[in-house]
């Protein structure tokens, strides 16, 4: 028999027709979309006088362009307000669920949809963000489109794409102390590049991912996208199939039992062969932060800056990335100025990534000079950190906690660093400008962040 | 949204002589905010163009009068980051047809093909002579035959192929997308859709 990956199994149940020389036509279980790269879409249907294919499987929540103090409140930014009521409008003519700014199930796209049990293994699921690769997380074919294909989804619930190529990334044994997802997700880009998984899918295996919870694996599917994949998905197991069952939007009695036999018997088979394939020691793997402009540009907390890589890219853009970020070749992280923390984004604005980060942070107090911006990935992550003291713990070491949204991931809204100021941030992106313009950005897990929020410097959570 | 045809394009190049050019630098997040395709050029690669008092900055490519043209030439891996379609509509409203690189980011390469700008993928070496040949004369017309999937260089008689799947090629010449072609098979997705279990 042909042994298949897990990829090709979902993919080749999804293709409606296989043209000649041509890209595959994908059918879609579950579309996510957001203010920001729906509206054209939707002008495309008003224009060719055409309707929703199927509204119920098309789902849409406020994220991106939302403040994240006083949501009660009138929008300031006329624009902002006119995207978000666009939106409104446009899944009220089309009857689309709508979690706007405020509704209880509300924020950010990539956290809600896990949350509400939309996100369901062996599905395909697109939206308009690069991020939507976080629900591979599920055992799902899942990554990020453009508007002309948000608006194909709308009307056709399928897109045209060439079937990508597959890569296993196999990580096997133990994670050491404060080493944590997202550092897993750092290293493999440092190794690969922000283009050495461009073209694939990727399928990630070994018990380093096994043993994650699905939050964590949630954040490494997230970050595929860093090193050029159009997305990364981890086999479902009994983790998998506790989380969703039980949501709002997973199949329920009988139904539920057929799902989980198929989902039971999901995954690649032995003797699959993929188009590459990595393998890593966990032993290998520090608390990591990254020196430059983009992801890929990563190095464990203890580490120097490297000289420039000639295989890697050319000196002078290497040279122009440090240049932005202050920084020289050879110098240390440990003990660079920090101004501003974020914790937040889709991926590492969950419930675990607040654990951690107070966990870290309990009995101290937050640097004077510091400026901390804790942004909940939802308002179900928000409640649960209520429900658990964590809020009372952070309030107690000098945190304030905001309301849900993408925030200063993408600085879209008025959470923007300071031009010239440096930000340890949870979030996925350290290009120039991402976090506000002039902005100078380490990317680093939430133990990082938690530890230079208290001294004010890049530091070793072991240490602290 | 239908665009113009595709055929062979001859015009002077832009040299953006950098690597893993992100679509935050094509155009900031801070300018996704429209609800309507407009307006996006103004922003092409804002923070390299102005200066924070949106005075120009004289050393950005953009602004060197000396290069002009229908085609932008980058340094590999262009356009990876977030998948906002804005990138390409500032592109191509701009004035772009066709990017040259050495290497494109998935989905930006996707976005360049459903709205008509051609991504050109050529080998490092050809890039370099590119860049090299518009260094030196800022006037070089570069001519990209998507018929015959070449690209060459006018004064040098130098010439590469380039890759492109047959049926993007087609919608690509005649000025298609795939909305057109999706809608034909409405009934054959209608019966696929029947039976998902979920």
């Amino acid at each position: 028999m042909n042994k298949k990956t897990l990829f090709d199994k979902i993919w080749d149940s999804h293709v409606v027709r296989k043209i000649d020389n041509g890209p595959d036509v994908l059918f879609i279980d579950r579309h996510l979309i957001h203010e920001v790269t729906s509206p054209v879409a939707f002008l495309g249907l008003k224009k060719r006088n055409l309707n929703v294919m199927y509204p119920n499987l098309t789902f849409a929540t406020a994220d991106h362009n939302t403040p994240t103090i006083n949501q009660h409140l009138p929008i300031k930014d006329p624009l902002s307000a006119k995207q978000l009521q666009t939106l409104q409008d446009n899944t009220k003519k089309h009857d689309i669920v709508f979690w706007g700014l405020g509704h209880k199930k509300n924020g950010i796209v990539h956290v809600i949809g896990p949350e509400s049990g939309i996100t369901l293994p062996g599905t395909t699921i697109v939206c308009g963000d690069s991020h939507t690769s976080t629900h591979g997380a599920f055992g799902a074919i899942a990554f990020g489109i453009g508007t002309s294909e948000v608006e194909m989804v709308l009307t056709t619930q399928c897109i045209m794409q060439p079937k990508p190529k597959t890569m296993r990334i196999n990580i096997d044994g133990e994670l050491g102390d404060s080493v944590t997802p997202k550092d897993v997700a750092l290293f493999i880009i440092s190794k690969l590049s922000t283009s050495g998984a461009t073209g694939y899918f990727v399928e990630y295996s070994g018990n380093v991912f096994s043993k994650m919870s699905m939050e964590g694996r949630m954040t490494v599917c997230n970050l595929s996208i860093e090193m050029g994949a159009r997305g990364g998905l981890i086999s479902p197991d009994k983790k998998t199939i506790e989380y969703v069952k039980n949501r709002e939007y997973t199949p329920k009695g009988q139904n539920l039992s057929r799902a989980i036999e198929y989902w039971s018997k999901l995954h690649t088979d032995e003797g699959a062969v993929f188009d590459k394939e990595y393998n890593f020691n966990s032993s290998d793997i520090e608390p990591m932060v990254t020196f430059g402009t983009n992801p890929g540009m990563g190095i464990s907390i203890s580490g120097k800056i490297p000289n420039v890589d000639s295989e890697k890219g050319n000196s002078s853009s290497y040279l122009k990335s440090l240049k932005y970020m202050g920084y020289k070749i050879g110098d240390k992280m440990l003990g660079k100025r920090i101004d501003y923390v974020f914790l937040g984004s889709c991926t590492n604005g969950r419930i675990e990534d607040f654990r951690t980060f107070s966990k870290i942070t309990k009995g101290f107090k937050k640097a004077n000079d510091v400026v901390a911006w804790l942004v909940p990935g939802s308002h179900r992550v928000l409640d649960q950190i209520k429900s658990e003291g964590i809020l009372e713990e952070l309030e107690s070491s000098g945190f304030k906690v905001r309301e849900p949204g993408c925030s200063a991931c993408l600085a879209m809204n008025d959470d923007k660093i300071p031009p010239g100021k440096y930000v340890i941030s949870t979030s996925n992106r350290n290009f120039e400008g991402r976090q506000g313009p002039g902005a100078r950005t380490i990317l680093a897990s939430p133990a990082v962040a938690a530890a230079a929020s208290i001294t004010g410097k890049i530091t070793d959570p072991r240490k602290l | 949204m239908p665009y113009e045809k595709f055929r062979i394009l001859e015009s002077t190049g832009v040299p953006l002589e950098i690597e893993n050019v992100d679509t935050d630098q094509i155009i900031p997040a801070r300018f996704l905010k429209a609800t309507e395709r407009i307006d996006f050029d103004k922003n092409l690669f804002r923070d390299w163009r102005y200066n924070q008092d949106n005075s120009l900055k004289k050393d950005f490519v953009l602004n060197d009068k000396n290069y002009s043209g229908k085609i932008l030439v980058a340094g590999k891996n262009f356009g990876s980051g977030s998948s906002r379609e804005h990138a390409v509509w500032a592109i191509y409203d701009y004035g772009f047809r066709c990017v040259i690189s050495s290497f494109f980011a998935d989905i930006f390469k996707n976005n360049c093909l459903n709205i008509g700008v051609l991504p050109v993928q050529i080998s490092a070496d050809f890039l370099e002579l590119i860049f090299n040949s518009i260094k030196k004369n800022p006037n070089v017309n570069l001519k990209v035959n998507l018929i015959e999937q070449e690209v060459s260089i006018s004064d040098f008689s130098q010439i590469e192929k380039f890759e492109i799947n047959p049926y993007k090629k087609e919608n690509m010449m005649n000025g298609f997308d795939d909305i057109d072609y999706l809608l034909n098979m409405k009934s054959e997705i209608k019966n696929f859709a029947a039976k998902r279990p979920f």
